[in-house]
């Protein structure tokens, strides 16, 4: 019991659970609208498109690298799906829109991944330079404008909402939406393929230390290949549930989430040289950064603040991170001086 | 079944025209513990590559219980029960002991699902091959050097190992792990595994080995028993020079007196310690790691402030607040880490020799003199044959003994009145390290103050003129040199 706790207090995860944890008590004192069930809902709401994309990040980063061009994948295969189906008057349902984005996901994945993962080029390199070939793909090439209409299923998929919270005081009510299930569902996939394949563990092993990863037996390049295309299907998918709960696709309304994703990411205690770090603890990071950006209007600080508060939050939780990695690194020479003086 | 588990014949490797193996053969008998030895870049590594399947020889061909293979995959070695160790342990010190240990019988198996339970009872098996106790959820990130080699030890045993080959084994543990690595290494052979230990230290060679085998320079040189083998052999046929360990005496006639130490102290460190040193005189200081040698030379370096007494250097009172104060009164330090304080590894090996004086090669305009620069780089490449193609390579494609040449010739170039040295030859090979030492002396006949800071007692013995013994921050003996032993000095110390 008493070991159990301590390798609970020697996690990250459980000081960024208690950091958020306080910040939802102190906004429960100073406005009492926080512990509301419609309150609650909205954040839940608000941290889909979020979520799935920092399980993307987070992947990437697992393995070593930093993928910063997701956004740009998912706005365009978001663009893409919607410009095909709406030019073609698609009155179906929802499953053809997601099939296109996952499809087109995995192409625009693999194109990363086959830099990344078969040439050996650093995944943080490639994915500026795509994620700016993706922009341009979709603003020149493909000439995007707003798309004020999206096709029906899609529309109707972005309203329906799984249950309706309701604030008895304020009869403030907000509606859980469906896609809030993408987010599960791709927390659960990932979840499995991460803890419970070896393609997962290779994941983890490669970030911890490739040479060792592919003397072990890991094929290296086709992990990081497929990890990539992985990591593309959920950003379009990611991209999609945007376009739904938007009711509209507008191309670069989702361009530079990268930083505040990553950051969340590493907020939640995913090292930044790769190898370590948990689902839960990417969603606790991402989620912070949902409450604060959601949130600060409750506690009467004026939206205008919320960067710096964002800003101060990245700064001072990447810090600590960077400065455990110091302090390793410290300890870890202090042990081998050690070892050479006796 | 033939006499010999492994025969390697006649191995030849090129890599981008550089012969790393010339027609190089090694045979290990089943069940015995071979010591392949070399100096750094001798081709030890490139040929357990070979066996191992990394690298494909351009020639020649190995035989492992008799059958006979031209190339070998790493599969194929593996298969065979070849397994490496290498230098970093191949190990993920983000995983837990238990993944560590079960990911290469699992990924052997071409298991796509994990499942724990029975990694675990694979882990657990591993574990008892040797007898070795450790948590397996514990992260391996989280043990010691010795530690994490036993993991990998364990992992090679699961593959029905009959070769392990060890690179290095020995470099960061300790005396009292190297001691149980030994023991390990002899269990092993009680199993019947043959091992191939790679290694540079003579004492290791000599400690755990039957039969040996060196190289140099790409080249085959000896393979035998090692109870045939004694010091001397050994350093000759590593660097295929004699060494006559000739003593220190010093020639430099009507040395003044240079550096002047009085009752200097640093709280905590050391206290107390004076001495007077001269022109053409080596000075040792020597002692245990907490003596607070290491203190004192960073304290005349200026790289520690002292808190009490002085330094005088010709006869003037030095503050000695910062390492460009050393360096203006006429003092150089070579550091004990030259890896991370003394160079600049990735730079040229030029501009690391000429960093120190480099206000000293400029012409109008503070602009470099490139022609003074080229001429100056070149003159010091030359007068401590630093071994390289090339003075504007990398610092760090040289071997560990040219690295610390380099490390002096920066110091020499300033043309210091003393020279410090803090564990100048650790790490550094045999045949480097007379070299060093026969500068050293050089040096000092030629009118430089020289101070040595070494625990290596030989090495002191040999080089000094005088002796300082240090025990608890305390000059605690003064010995001669010339008339006192290894032991004498050790009992001083301890």
């Amino acid at each position: 019991m008493k070991k159990k706790f301590r390798k609970l207090i020697s996690r990250t995860e459980f000081y960024i659970a208690l950091v958020f944890l306080a910040l939802c008590l102190l906004i429960q004192l100073r406005s009492g609208q926080f512990f509301t069930p419609n309150n609650i809902v909205d954040i839940l709401s608000a941290l889909v498109v979020p979520g799935i994309f920092a399980v993307g990040a987070f992947m990437v980063i697992i393995s070593g690298g930093f993928d910063v061009s997701f956004p740009a994948l998912a706005s365009l295969t978001s663009f893409v799906t919607t410009k095909v189906l709406l030019d073609a008057g698609w009155q179906g349902g929802v499953w053809l829109p997601f099939l296109i984005a996952l499809v087109l996901g995995a192409l625009l994945g693999a194109f990363n991944g086959l830099f990344i993962g078969y040439f050996e080029l650093p995944a943080m390199i490639v994915t500026l330079g795509s994620s700016s070939f993706f922009k341009g793909l979709m603003q020149g090439a493909l000439n995007s404008k707003q798309l004020a209409v999206i096709p029906v299923g899609m529309r109707s998929f972005g309203t329906s909402a799984l249950f309706v919270a309701k604030n008895v005081e304020s009869g403030l009510t907000s509606r859980m939406p469906t896609t809030f299930l993408v987010l599960a569902g791709v927390l659960l996939v990932t979840w499995f393929l991460l803890n419970r394949t070896m393609f997962g563990r290779g994941i983890y092993a490669i970030g911890g230390n490739p040479v060792s990863a592919h003397r072990a037996g890991f094929n290296v390049r086709r992990t990081r290949f497929l990890l990539l295309v992985y990591v593309g299907m959920i950003s379009a998918l990611a991209g999609l549930c945007r376009v739904c709960m938007m009711q509209q696709m507008h191309p670069t309304n989702m361009l530079g989430m990268e930083m505040n994703v990553i950051a969340g990411v590493v907020l939640g205690g995913t090292a930044i040289i790769g190898g370590a770090g948990t689902l839960f603890g990417c969603m606790l990071g991402t989620g912070l950064i949902v409450l604060v950006e959601n949130s600060m209007i409750l506690i009467g600080i004026p939206t205008v603040w919320k960067d710096a508060f964002v800003g101060a939050l990245i700064v001072i939780g990447t810090g600590i991170s960077a400065f455990q990695v110091n302090r390793a690194r410290r300890a870890g020479l202090r042990n081998v001086r050690k070892g050479a003086a006796l | 079944m033939s006499e010999y588990l492994l025969k390697a014949v006649d191995i030849s490797k090129a890599f981008v025209g550089v012969q790393a193996l010339d027609a190089v053969s090694l045979d290990i008998r089943p069940g015995e513990i071979h010591c392949l030895a070399g100096e750094n870049g001798c081709g030890k590594s490139t040929l357990i590559k070979i066996i191992s399947g990394v690298y494909q020889q351009d020639a020649g061909y190995i035989e492992f219980n008799g059958k006979r293979f031209t190339r070998i995959t790493p599969l194929e070695a593996i298969a065979m029960g070849i397994q490496v160790i290498y230098q970093d342990f191949s190990i993920f010190p983000n995983l837990t002991v238990m993944e560590n240990l079960a990911f290469n019988t699992e990924l052997a198996a071409g298991r796509r699902l994990v499942n724990k339970r029975r990694m675990r009872t694979v882990a657990e098996e591993a574990l008892s091959k040797i007898n070795f106790d450790i948590e397996l959820d514990r992260l391996v990130g989280s043990l010691s050097v010795a530690e994490k080699q036993m993991v990998a030890i364990c992992r090679a045993l699961m593959f029905d190992a009959k070769l392990i080959i060890m690179d290095e084994p020995t470099t960061a543990l300790t005396r009292k792990e190297v001691r149980a690595l030994f023991e390990i290494i002899l269990k092993l052979k009680e199993q019947g595994i043959a091992i191939l230990f790679v290694s540079h230290k003579l004492n290791e060679v000599f400690e755990i080995s039957e039969r040996f085998t060196i190289f140099r320079s790409g080249k085959h040189i000896v393979s035998g028993n090692t109870s045939e083998l004694d010091d001397r052999k050994f350093s000759y046929y590593m660097t295929g020079r004699e060494f006559d360990a000739e003593p220190f005496r010093p020639r430099y006639e009507g040395g003044e007196c240079v550096l002047e130490v009085e009752n200097l102290a640093i709280e905590g460190a050391f206290e107390d310690v004076s001495f007077r040193l001269c022109r053409g005189e080596i000075l040792g200081i020597t002692g245990l790691l907490d003596s607070g040698r290491s203190e004192l030379a960073l304290a005349l370096f200026g790289l520690r402030r002292s808190t009490g007494g002085r330094i005088l250097v010709k006869g003037k009172e030095i503050a000695m607040g910062s390492p460009r104060d050393a360096i203006e009164a006429g003092i150089g330090y070579v550091p004990e880490d030259r890896l991370s304080e003394g160079l600049f590894l990735p730079r040229s090996i030029a501009d690391n020799i000429v960093i120190s004086e480099i206000d000293r090669l400029t012409g109008a305009l503070s602009v470099l003199d490139f022609r003074r620069y080229r001429q100056e780089v070149e003159d010091w490449v030359r007068a401590l044959s630093i071994a390289t193609p090339d003075p504007e390579n990398a610092c760090s494609t040289l071997s560990g003994g040219n690295q610390q040449r380099v490390v002096l010739a920066k110091w020499l170039a300033c043309k210091p009145d003393v020279l410090v040295l803090n564990g100048p030859t650790v790490g550094v090979d045999i045949g480097s390290k007379h070299d060093i030492h026969r500068i050293l002396q050089r040096l000092a006949n030629e009118g430089m103050a020289v101070i040595i800071i070494s625990d290596d007692l030989p090495e002191v013995l040999q080089n000094c003129s005088h002796l300082l013994i240090m025990k608890d921050g305390r000059i605690v003996a003064r010995p001669d040199p010339g008339s006192t032993d290894e032991n004498t000095v050790l009992s001083h110390m301890l």
